[in-house]
C-alpha cells in the first residue's frame, strides 16, 4: 500500500471508531463531539483557504454566521425547515454562503498575505456588525433561540439521530473537499500556494481559481452554519465575533493546515479542551494557548507533522550515531549496519 | 436634531478617535517596520487598564498608574517580540498567528489576576467636572483625551522626523531590506517599535477604561476597531493613523447616533473597500 492509501484507511477507520463508540457513551461526550463536529466543517473550508491555496482567512466565522441566521430566522419566524424542507435549508445554507463568498470574493480575492488577513477581518466585522445591532432581524445581543430540531420520520431532537445526521454530513463534506483538493482544480490551487506568479505565467487564471476556491469555501461554511444552529440550539453574534474567526484559524493551523483532517484534529482538541478540561481546572487555557505556542514555534506543520518530525529526528540523530560510531572505531570494519 | 446636536457629536467623536490614535498608532508602526498584524494589540489595552487598576488600589494615585502601566506593559511587548517573534525570523503569517496565541493566554493571565468582574477606572475629581464653552457642557475627561492624544502625537511626530532613531524606523517602514544594507539594526528596530506600540495601547487602555471601563472581552472589542484606524488611514504612518482615528471615531459616533441598527457596519464596510481598492490605506506610502 502507498503511504497515501494507509492515510486514508487510518482516517477511515478512525471515522467508523466515532460512528461506532460515540453513540454508546453518555450524553455529554455525543454533544460534545457533534459541536466539534459541525465546527470541524468550518475548519476545513477554512483549510481550503489557508492550507491549499494560501488565503489566511480572519474572517470565516461570516459564513458560518449567515448559516445559522438563515436557519434560525427561517424557523422562528416562518416555521420553514422543521420537516422535510429541512432538505431546502440545508441546500439554501449553502447557496447564502457561497453567495455571501462571492460578493466578499470580489473584494477580498485580489489581496494577498497580511492584506488578504484583513480584508476578511473588515468583512467579517461587517456581518458580526449587523448580526449585533440590526435588532429588527437578528434580535440584537441576546440572539435567536430554536426551540425545536427539525422532524421529517427521523427526530432530530433525538441526541443520537442528530449526530448521525452531523456525522453524515461531516463525511460527506470531507469526502467532497478530498476530491476537490485531489482534483486539477485542486492541483493548481496548491500551485498557486507556493508560487503564484508560476502559475500565472504557465496561463492560468489565478484570480479565477482562488475566487472559486473563496466561493467553496464559504459554501461549507453556511453548511455547517445551518447545522450549527440546530446543534446550538441558539445564534447569537458570538457565532460571528471576531474570536470565532480567530477559533477556526487557529484550530486549522494547531491540527496542521493543508490536509484537511488536521484542522479537524486541531478542532477536536480545541473544542475538547475547552468543554472538557475546563470543568476539570480553571486553568485550561493556558494548556490551549501554550499548546498553540509551541506548535508555531517548533511545529510549523500542525500537529498532524508531529510523527513525520519525531521520525527527522530519530533518523537525524541515528545518522549523527552512525557518524560518531564510525569516528569511534576507526579501520574497525562493521557488518550490522 | 439642531447645531448642539452636531457640536455634541463632533466633540464625542473627536475625543474617542483621540484614544483611538493611542491605540491605532503603534499597530500601525508595527505594521509598516515588521509588517506583522499585532493580534494581541487588543491584549495590550486591556492589560493596561487592569496594570492600572493595581496601581490605583494600592497607591490611590491615578497619576502614577498611567506611566507604570504604559512601561510594564511596553516589557512585555518587548520581550514578547524578542523572545517569541524574532526567532520566527520574517515569516509574517506565523508571527500573527503566534500574536494570536499571546491574546489567548493573555486573556487568561487577565482572568486569573483580576478576575471577570467589570472595573472603572476613575480619574482624579479636577478630571471628571464639565467646561461650559460657548454654552455647551463638555466633560472635561473627553477634552483631556484630546490633548493627551495631541501631545502623544506631537511627541511621536517629531522623534519620527526629527531624530537618528525616526529616520531608521522610517527607513525601515519604506524598505526593510535596504535599510539593513545600509547598517541599521532592523532586528533592533522592531523590537524598539513593538515596544513603543505596546506602551501606546497600554496608556490608551489606562485612559480609555475611565469610559468604555475594563472588563473581560475588551481585548477582542477594540481590537477590529483599532484595525479599522490603521487601514483607513494607512499602514505604517502616523499622519495616517490620527487622521484614520479621527474618521473611524467620528463614524462610530454618528453611525450609533443616527443610524443604530446598520451602525458597526457603516465603519467596517468602508474599511472593507478602502482595502479593496487601495490596500495601502488613505495615506499609506506605496
Amino acid at each position: 500500500m502507498t503511504p497515501q492509501q494507509i492515510k486514508i484507511l487510518v482516517v477511515v477507520a478512525a471515522l467508523a471508531a466515532i460512528a461506532i463508540i460515540v453513540p454508546n457513551t453518555n450524553s455529554f461526550v455525543i454533544l460534545l463531539v457533534t459541536r466539534a463536529l459541525t465546527f470541524s466543517i468550518l475548519v476545513m473550508s477554512l483549510d481550503i483557504l489557508l492550507g491549499f491555496t494560501g488565503l489566511p482567512s480572519l474572517g470565516q466565522a461570516a459564513y458560518l454566521g449567515v448559516g445559522a441566521y438563515m436557519t434560525a430566522i427561517l424557523a422562528t419566524r416562518y416555521q420553514f425547515g422543521l420537516g422535510y424542507d429541512f432538505c431546502l435549508v440545508i441546500l439554501f445554507g449553502l447557496l447564502i454562503g457561497a453567495a455571501l463568498a462571492a460578493v466578499f470574493g470580489l473584494l477580498a480575492v485580489r489581496a494577498t498575505g497580511v492584506y488578504f488577513l484583513m480584508i476578511t477581518l473588515a468583512l467579517g466585522q461587517c456581518v458580526w456588525g449587523l448580526a449585533y445591532r440590526w435588532n429588527s432581524l437578528t434580535n440584537g445581543d441576546n440572539g435567536i433561540n430554536l426551540r425545536v430540531r427539525p422532524q421529517f420520520g427521523i427526530d432530530l431532537a433525538n441526541e443520537v439521530t442528530f449526530f448521525y445526521l452531523v456525522f453524515g454530513f461531516f463525511a460527506l463534506s470531507l469526502l467532497a473537499m478530498y476530491v476537490l483538493v485531489r482534483s486539477p482544480f485542486g492541483r493548481s490551487l496548491t500551485g498557486i500556494c507556493e508560487r503564484e506568479l508560476r502559475m500565472r505565467i504557465l496561463g492560468y487564471n489565478t484570480w479565477l481559481h482562488k475566487y472559486i476556491a473563496f466561493v467553496i469555501a464559504g459554501a461549507f461554511g453556511g453548511l455547517s452554519g445551518v447545522l450549527w444552529a440546530h446543534t446550538a440550539g441558539i445564534v447569537s453574534p458570538e457565532n460571528v465575533v471576531l474570536t470565532t474567526s480567530v477559533d477556526a484559524l487557529l484550530m486549522d493551523v494547531l491540527g496542521g493546515a493543508g490536509t484537511l483532517v488536521g484542522g479537524v484534529i486541531g478542532a477536536f482538541i480545541v473544542i475538547g479542551l475547552r468543554e472538557y478540561l475546563s470543568t476539570l481546572v480553571p486553568w485550561w487555557q493556558y494548556v490551549l494557548g501554550g499548546v498553540y505556542v509551541l506548535t508555531i514555534l517548533y511545529l510549523p506543520t500542525g500537529l498532524i507533522g508531529l510523527p513525520e518530525r519525531i521520525r527527522q529526528l530519530r533518523a537525524g540523530s541515528n545518522a549523527a550515531n552512525a557518524v560518531l560510531n564510525v569516528g569511534a572505531k576507526t579501520g574497525r570494519k562493521r557488518y550490522d549496519m | 436634531m439642531d447645531a448642539r446636536f452636531w457640536l455634541i457629536q463632533v466633540f464625542n467623536g473627536v475625543s474617542y478617535g483621540a484614544l483611538l490614535f493611542l491605540v491605532g498608532s503603534g499597530l500601525s508602526l508595527i505594521f509598516g517596520v515588521m509588517r506583522i498584524v499585532n493580534l494581541s494589540h487588543g491584549s495590550y489595552f486591556l492589560l493596561g487598564g487592569y496594570v492600572a487598576l493595581s496601581v490605583i488600589w494600592t497607591t490611590g494615585s491615578w497619576v502614577l498608574s498611567l506611566p507604570i502601566a504604559a512601561l510594564a506593559i511596553a516589557m512585555i511587548g518587548l520581550l514578547m517580540e524578542r523572545i517569541f517573534l524574532r526567532p520566527l525570523g520574517f515569516d509574517p503569517l506565523r508571527q500573527v498567528l503566534l500574536t494570536v496565541g499571546f491574546a489567548f493566554l493573555f486573556q487568561q493571565a487577565a482572568l486569573d489576576i483580576w478576575t471577570g468582574n467589570n472595573f472603572d477606572i476613575n480619574p482624579p475629581d479636577v478630571l471628571t467636572q464639565s467646561v461650559a464653552i460657548g454654552g455647551i457642557y463638555l466633560p472635561l475627561y473627553r477634552v483631556f483625551m484630546i490633548a493627551v492624544a495631541l501631545i502623544i502625537g506631537t511627541i511621536l511626530w517629531l522623534a519620527m522626523e526629527k531624530t537618528r532613531m525616526g529616520a531608521a524606523v522610517r527607513a525601515t517602514v519604506d524598505d526593510a531590506q535596504m535599510a539593513r544594507g545600509v547598517g541599521i539594526d532592523t532586528s533592533r528596530i522592531s523590537m524598539f517599535v513593538f515596544g513603543l506600540g505596546a506602551f501606546l495601547a497600554a496608556l490608551g487602555g489606562v485612559i480609555g477604561g475611565a469610559f468604555l471601563g475594563i472588563y473581560p472581552g475588551l481585548d477582542f472589542e477594540i481590537l477590529p476597531i483599532a484595525f479599522a484606524v490603521v487601514i483607513i488611514g494607512g499602514m505604517g504612518s502616523l499622519g495616517g493613523a490620527a487622521i484614520g482615528a479621527l474618521l473611524v471615531g467620528l463614524a462610530d459616533n454618528f453611525g450609533k447616533a443616527l443610524f443604530p441598527e446598520v451602525s458597526y457596519f457603516t465603519l467596517y464596510a468602508p474599511m472593507a473597500l478602502i482595502l479593496a481598492i487601495k490596500p495601502t490605506g488613505l495615506f499609506g506610502r506605496e
